[in-house]
């Protein structure tokens, strides 16, 4: 028994010898990510968390210029809009070939659109696409030659060009589709940067350097994604060195990580909005004093820095700063539980009963609960009397989707776009009530804003596009259809070694340009 | 003895076949749907319509079950709708992985506990007694996920000598070596809690035994005190402690839920978790029937040891 223990000790000391430490090798990058994803087929997906990788396989047409969200040409090199908004002609740039070796041209991206599209294509059935609504509009795509591609709308859509360059417009390779079909996910093949090598199941996906990349080839040798679930456990691997980047990084580490010259703390403002939706239709919110109450009770600086710790900015109206391009200079409403105050006595209520619905978390919730808590608690020092139910994501979703009337007189809830247009026209619109398919849980309804929006989306002229959500914006913040409260800065932390890392407003993570010394 | 195994394994189907329907119903029962999980913030009415329709989750419950059902049989197990492939290659290729870090761990609290209750009851209120009681105790009452954070934070952030999670090293690596030194730490902390039950038995089955005629007889005969304790009193003991041995099979498989979470282990427990909050109806079946068939599985095992020891149970 002794000798036996005595050999088992020596054996693990050996073992033991040959690790000093975790290192990631040179020239490959190991990015912790909070989860495995779904599919590497961008049309089948859904999550930020999947987009990070697939932009760095794949690119679309047009892409996100670097640190905007302004629209640029990657696979299409030009193209023109027609005089009523209706017709979009691409020129696709050419020479550029799949990862699998086959070519990419038009009938490639009529490919990828009928697929999404169309019922009767013969690889429809390899999704589904949840989001292949953001090309509804998309009446036909046509082969005009070889390497020019025209896309037939039903009605002027100003936001396709964004939707192009988001994930769902990635392009991916009909000769891979049609060889592995519902199983492409998990064989993808694209014209980016980085070409597919292996994905372990819950446990890494490889992707290594495209050295024919159109765009010069990445310096990285390879990249690795790591699903690290646990929030806790990918701060020790970044602590431990497991890893090179960790994105979504947990404001309570933050302040070590930024202390510590080991370690660098990337961050930027993105098209992201948190809120709560006001129920304008019944209860004490019917009444447009006692929504501004609410909004001048809570003390949105206060949960942006202490609850959220810095990692979100105070939201003013419902479209983010991130778009720069959005000409508006409304300003969030101040902190002031006297104006509050005098505002519900204005409206004949003093002490208002509100049912405040809190989930547990989810998509781009940040930290629900506590910020449920600290929300509660400064409206019932105006006088409000707050009452919160918390629900699991899943159920939060189901209950306040349908709208909040006969149930709450408040709700939770976040927002992530890639155009101005999305949230309010989703959520704002009178035509988009519960009933009719949107998301207007909160009964909101204006003519003038509802006018504002239908324009702004058929106008393909970016300034005027510009204005007209500045308008949106100042409409919107005075209605107070929802208590705004912040918008979320998206944060990562990469080891000292890693050069030219950068976030991009669209969340999308692009490590083309990323070294490591 | 054939024929025993045979009926316990018989005896397995209607087991399987209930809990599937079990499974299926508190699915369904509980609320939200796959269509809603895929979907997010984007789940409009007429989306979850458009994708339940491609997932078939439009048809009647009974329908969708007997057509599950039907496939099973033919050994196909449906697709999964969060990860888009076969709910069989992903199942198994998870449970090799929870299989290597349960076998492990099973081994590795079995051989301490069982040494460990031992000592204690040959010790009785000695101070090896007390020690190992202590930590027996403090091992029952730590929550696995806390000790797992408490050993990566340690041997990981701290001294730097073990990797924080994960099975293999992300590039290179991937030979015997590596997984082991992987498997240090997830192993051990769920290996802890069943070893402190394993123990505490052990210890009161030891105490009974060692107070029975027989030992005082072999003690009588000169026998070695070694001898007496290990080959006599030892195997009689054993044959009480193996089926909560079967049984912390069972604890195992369950508590690598956290476990797997924690240290990002890609096995089931970990994949379970993750298709419960996707609602993914078709990998939840798949999961909780392998799961459930291997703690059965277990426990037969278990049984047949046990009546390899003692003589009157065999048959």
């Amino acid at each position: 028994m002794k000798r036996l223990i005595r050999s088992a000790m020596v054996l693990a000391a050996l073992a033991f010898a040959g690790t000093a430490g975790a290192q990631t090798p040179p020239d490959v990058l190991v990015v912790g990510q909070i989860a495995e994803p779904q599919s590497l087929d961008p049309h089948t997906v859904t999550a930020t968390n999947d987009f990070r990788i697939l932009v760095n396989v794949y690119d679309g047409l047009v892409r996100f210029k670097d640190g905007t969200l302004e629209v640029e040409p990657a696979l299409a090199e030009s193209w023109e809009i027609s005089e009523d908004g209706k017709t979009y002609t691409f020129k696709l740039r050419q020479g550029v070939k799949f990862h699998d070796g086959s070519d990419f041209n038009a009938e490639a991206v009529k490919f990828n659109f009928d697929r999404m599209l169309k019922k009767d294509h013969p690889f429809y059935g390899t999704g589904p696409f949840p989001l292949s609504f953001n090309f509804s509009s998309v009446d036909s795509v046509n082969v005009l030659d070889e390497h020019t591609v025209e896309f037939k709308l039903s009605e002027a859509f100003a936001p396709f060009l964004s939707n192009l360059a988001y994930p769902t417009g990635l392009i991916v390779s009909p000769a891979a589709v049609s060889e592995h079909g519902k199983e492409y996910g998990r064989s993808p093949s694209g014209t980016g940067a980085f070409k597919f090598v292996e994905w372990l199941s819950n446990q890494r996906v490889v992707v290594e350097r495209n050295p024919d990349y159109w765009d010069g080839a990445a310096k990285l040798q390879a990249v690795v994604f790591r699903p690290i679930t646990d929030a806790n456990t990918r701060v020790a691997e970044m602590m431990a060195g497991g890893i090179d980047v960790m994105v979504e990084v947990p404001p309570d580490n933050l302040a070590t990580f930024r202390q510590d010259a080991n370690f660098a703390v990337a961050e930027q403002a993105g098209p992201h909005v948190w809120f709560a939706i006001l129920n304008t239709k019944e209860g004490p919110f019917a009444d447009k004093r006692v929504r501004q109450a609410a909004n001048y009770a809570v003390n949105k600086e206060t949960l942006a820095n202490d609850v959220l710790q810095g990692t979100a900015t105070v939201a003013a109206g419902p479209i983010p700063p991130a778009f720069n391009w959005v000409e508006s200079s409304v300003k969030p409403y101040a902190y002031d539980p006297e104006q509050a105050k005098s505002l519900l006595a204005e409206a004949g209520v003093e002490n208002p009963q509100v049912t405040f619905y809190v989930t547990e978390g989810g998509s781009g919730m940040l930290d629900p609960i506590t910020m449920g808590a600290a929300i509660q608690a400064d409206l019932q020092a105006v006088g409000f009397n707050v009452k919160i139910e918390t629900y699991e994501w899943n159920t939060f979703l189901g209950r306040v989707n349908p709208g909040l009337q006969g149930k709450a007189d408040m709700a939770e809830m976040a927002w992530m776009t890639n155009d101005p247009d999305t949230v309010p026209y989703l959520t704002l619109r009178t035509d988009a009530m519960p009933d009719k398919g949107g998301f207007n849980s909160g009964y909101y309804s204006n003519p003038k804003l509802d006018e504002l929006l239908e324009k702004a989306r058929k106008s393909t002229d970016q300034a005027e596009r510009g204005k007209l959500y500045g308008e949106v914006q100042s409409i919107v913040h005075d209605d107070a259809p929802w208590l705004f409260v912040a918008n979320w800065k998206q944060n990562a932390v990469t080891t000292a070694a890693v050069k030219g890392f950068e976030l991009q407003p669209s969340f999308l993570l692009n490590l083309h340009g990323v070294t490591k010394e | 003895m054939p024929s025993y195994v045979l009926t316990r394994l018989i005896a397995v189907v209607p087991v399987l076949f209930g809990l599937s329907i079990i499974v299926f119903l508190v699915m369904t029962l509980i609320p939200g749907d796959a269509a809603t999980a895929i979907l997010g913030s984007y789940a409009t009415p007429e989306n979850v319509e458009r994708i339940n329709r491609d997932l078939g989750l439009d048809k009647p419950l009974v329908q969708q079950y007997v057509i599950w059902m039907g496939n099973v049989l033919q050994g196909d197990f449906g697709r999964s709708f969060a990860l888009n492939r076969p709910v069989l290659d992903e199942v198994l290729e998870r449970f090799q992985a929870t299989l290597v870090l349960a076998g492990v761990s099973l081994v590795l609290c079995s051989l301490i506990g069982l040494l460990a209750g031992v000592i204690s009851a040959v010790r009785q209120f000695g101070w090896a007694d007390r020690i190992i009681t202590f930590f027996v105790l403090a091992g029952i009452s730590m929550p696995s996920f806390w000790l797992g954070l408490l050993l990566i934070y340690l041997f990981a952030v701290h001294w730097r000598i073990l990797p924080a999670s994960g099975m293999y090293a992300v590039y290179g690596g991937g030979d015997l070596k590596d997984l082991l030194l992987h498997l240090v730490l997830p192993a051990t902390t769920l290996a802890v809690v069943a070893a402190g039950v394993i123990a505490r038995l052990t210890r009161g089955a030891m105490l009974e035994v060692l107070r029975q005629d027989y030992v005082r007889t072999a003690r009588a005969k000169g026998l070695p005190e070694r001898r007496v304790i290990y080959a006599h009193a030892f195997r009689a003991a054993l044959v009480s402690v193996i089926p909560a041995i079967g049984i912390q099979a069972g604890f195992v498989l369950g508590g690598a839920v956290y476990v797997e979470t924690v240290f990002q282990w890609p096995g089931i427990g970990a994949m379970l978790a993750k298709a419960i909050s996707t609602r993914d109806i078709l990998l939840v079946q798949g999961g909780v029937l392998v799961v459930a068939a291997s703690y059965v599985l277990f426990n037969l095992l278990a049984d047949v040891v046990q009546s390899m020891l003692d003589p009157r149970i065999r048959t």
